[in-house]
């Protein structure tokens, strides 16, 4: 997908001005948040499972090439084949030659961050192979050309009415009325049944990648995942290394924590285990499975300080529980990963240069970190963005000059005290009347949203402090 | 520790601390020395310029018992960020700093307790805004309201979505106004329809961007720093508000 986080300001700016939408998302951030901690309370002690997930990632990545092997073994002792992918490109390439090698013409799709990030369906496309998205949301989001908004619910954006629309205009079925989400919901389904029965490939993602066993797990809400893993002849899996987990035990630990921080859910309604391709005795699954291991700078980032944004289980909790995310959505932040999560990945996945508006959409709130199953220092990894961002010469030259000037005449108690005594006490008078000014010298920003409080008449602290102490007043 | 907003906009604030630290017993020293922490060069990643800063702050307050800011951003960025800043020997007196700094409020919660008032309740409905270092950071969430019960008598009518940030974020109000704006639309929208008159909290940076979104939208709230309200029925005017 291309990246369009540049213009992160821009498009945050025309998110706001959309006033439907905006009401529609800040439902959303009071509602998935509730939902959240209703399922983390109910769970009873989440924070310990939470702590033990965190151990467990560390010693999966500490011991990264021995897990690696194994669950490489493992998996191809099932049957499967398993490719590495540096880049995305090879990803893309090694599942268009599997379809072509196949000569496949349809492909049905399961939910894949994973290719949504290395951009797969163009290129398949452009290759002339059919693409069916079959999650419910992929798949609208597919009809109406869009972009997902959102790492869980891709479609969240969307609203009843014009899905409704959507599928009017797409789906040739005659009158009707369609007008309860069931009614979208059936309808979907049985376009896509049809179409899942023809697909010649299948691609899924994976929650977990279990080393053990060699065997992958996803957890979905609408089974699409299964039919395109068990329908077709054959199943690609497009998943990254940073699944990977030891034992099947630690899957679940998973599986607890992802879905209570996802959807506030106990139990997602599908949690499958895909072992390989059919056996002599089953009686059914596909003829021939594909893992693919994409790597994309997550190497580089494993030996980087970054490395804790790879236990990221993409539940999308710090989405919902981001105002600035809910603020602007999605889709401002200009490429697949949105919110705090995607504030870090994106700088990382892409480049900074293209994206360093991202890690300052950030209030340094801590909501994020507070909520995340993964415990990852969201707002201290997007502080060290900030700080590269300033390293790089990135930030704008002014504020950069600002900055350092303010910390340096920190330093100089005496000159500071006189000029901010001097130019409070002049504000203070200017400002007394109205107690506020609506434009500012030097303080657009401010400006543009709000008045600038005058400080209070009387001179700053410091300077009434001192007069006291020569007065040898000891009360304030 | 008197804040840089506090020393620079709303000296009252210092003031009232210095009050309400000294009702509760203490012998209360600002140095003349002291300017500000450093948050805003921290938080926008010039950390290098933000680490002689620290130093200074770090010697400034070592010969004191203990250090008390009417700020949870202030003391979260003493106790928990100063120590991330170094190591060795400036580590250990990062975290000496660290140990003794506290919150006013929570300092006059667990540490030096304020005696009962002599005073009348105040005759306000209030609401309270938890400033989110002080939330997350620093555990301070009861302390104001029970100090406000205590003291003034004044029950909090809370906020929907109490715990969400107000959009001040330091520089980030500057440098990305329209989604601040937003942000504090939100807040003032809750906090009118909690009914309450006047608008508390324990953070000037929050207060100033709220008093001023408030003012442009002609809101009628009265907007203070708990300090102020603790220490006694205020009477100038409330934050961004002019003598009529
Ligand atoms: S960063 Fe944490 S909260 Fe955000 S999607 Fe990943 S695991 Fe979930």
């Amino acid at each position: 997908m291309k990246v369009a986080s540049q213009d992160f300001l821009q498009q945050a700016h025309e998110a706001l001005r959309a006033k439907d939408k905006v009401e529609r998302r800040d439902l959303l951030g009071q509602f998935m948040p509730a939902a959240r901690d209703a399922a983390a309370n109910a769970y009873g002690d989440f924070d310990g499972l939470r702590a033990h997930m965190k151990r467990v990632r560390g010693h999966t990545t500490e011991h990264l090439a021995h897990y690696l092997q194994q669950f490489e073994e493992a998996a191809v002792a099932h049957g499967n084949q398993v490719h590495f992918a540096a880049t995305a490109e090879q990803l893309n390439s090694t599942v268009l030659s599997i379809c072509q090698t196949h000569n496949a013409r349809r492909v049905a799709k399961g939910k894949s961050m994973v290719t949504e990030e290395t951009g797969l369906n163009e290129l398949l496309l452009k290759a002339g192979l059919e693409v069916l998205e079959t999650d419910l949301g992929e798949y609208i989001i597919q009809q109406a050309g869009e972009a997902p908004s959102h790492i869980v619910g891709p479609a969240f954006h969307k609203s009843l009415a014009e899905v409704r629309e959507l599928f009017l205009a797409k789906h040739k079925l005659g009158e009707r009325a369609l007008e309860s989400v069931s009614d979208i919901v059936e309808e979907a389904r049985g376009v896509l049944r049809e179409r899942f029965l023809a697909a010649d490939v299948g691609i899924i993602g994976a929650n977990a990648l279990i080393a053990e066993h060699g065997t992958t797990m996803l957890v979905t809400n609408e089974g699409n995942g299964d039919l395109c893993a068990n329908l077709p002849p054959v199943l690609i899996i497009c998943t990254t290394f940073e699944r990977l987990l030891p034992r099947a035990e630690d899957a679940m630990a998973l599986q607890r924590l992802l879905v209570r921080s996802a959807t506030g859910q106990s139990h997602t309604c599908y949690t499958s285990f895909y072992s390989g391709p059919r056996r002599e005795d089953d009686v059914d699954g596909p003829l021939e499975t594909h893992i693919i291991l994409l790597d994309n700078k997550r190497s580089d980032i494993l030996a980087s300080d970054y490395h804790e944004i790879l236990d990221c289980i993409r539940c999308g909790a710090c989405l919902n529980h981001c105002p600035i995310y809910i603020g602007v959505g999605g889709h401002a932040y200009g490429w697949v990963y949105p919110g705090p999560m995607g504030s870090v990945l994106t700088p990382l996945l892409t480049s900074l240069e293209q994206s360093h508006d991202l890690p300052n959409a950030c209030t340094s709130c801590g909501r994020c970190a507070e909520v995340c199953p993964a415990n990852i220092p969201l707002p201290d990894l997007l502080r060290d963005l900030r700080q590269e961002e300033s390293a790089q010469q990135l930030k704008p030259a002014r504020w950069r000059r600002g900055l350092r000037l303010h910390a340096w005449l920190l330093r100089q108690p005496v000159l500071y005290q006189r000029l901010t005594g001097w130019s409070m006490s002049a504000l203070g008078l200017l400002g007394k009347r109205r107690g506020a000014f609506r434009r500012m010298p030097f303080a657009s920003g401010w400006t543009s949203q709000r008045d600038f409080p005058a400080p209070e008449a009387g001179g700053t602290f410091m300077r009434q402090y001192a007069a006291r102490k020569r007065r040898g007043g000891r009360r304030g | 520790m008197v804040t840089c907003l506090a020393d620079l906009m709303r000296p009252s604030v210092g003031f009232s601390a210095i009050r309400l630290l000294e009702r509760a017993g203490c012998r209360v020293t600002v140095p003349e020395q002291q300017t500000c922490c450093g948050q805003p060069a921290y938080n926008s990643g010039e950390i290098d310029a933000a680490v002689p800063v620290a130093q200074a702050v770090i010697e400034t307050f070592e010969p004191f018992d203990y250090v008390v800011i009417p700020s949870g951003s202030c003391a979260g960025m003493l106790s928990h960020h100063y120590p991330a800043l170094f190591e060795g020997e400036w580590r250990e007196r990062a975290l000496a700093l660290s140990a003794k700094t506290w919150e006013l409020t929570r300092f006059l919660t667990e540490v030096a307790l304020l005696p009962a008032p002599k005073r009348a309740a105040l005759e306000a409905a209030v609401t309270y805004h938890d400033g989110c270092a002080g939330l997350r950071e620093m555990g301070i969430q009861q302390q104001p309201r029970q100090l406000l019960q205590e003291q003034c008598g004044v029950q909090v009518q809370e906020l929907t979505e109490n715990q969400v940030c107000c959009g001040f974020g330091g520089t980030f109000c500057a440098r990305m106004p329209e989604i601040s704006g937003k942000m504090a639309d939100d807040k003032l929208n809750h906090a009118v329809a909690s009914g309450a008159k006047v608008l508390a909290g324990g953070d000037l940076g929050c207060l100033l961007h709220l008093a001023g979104r408030a003012k442009r939208r002609g809101l009628d709230l009265e907007i203070r720093h708990i300090a102020e309200l603790l220490a006694g029925n205020p009477k100038g005017p409330g934050i961004g508000e002019g003598r009529q």
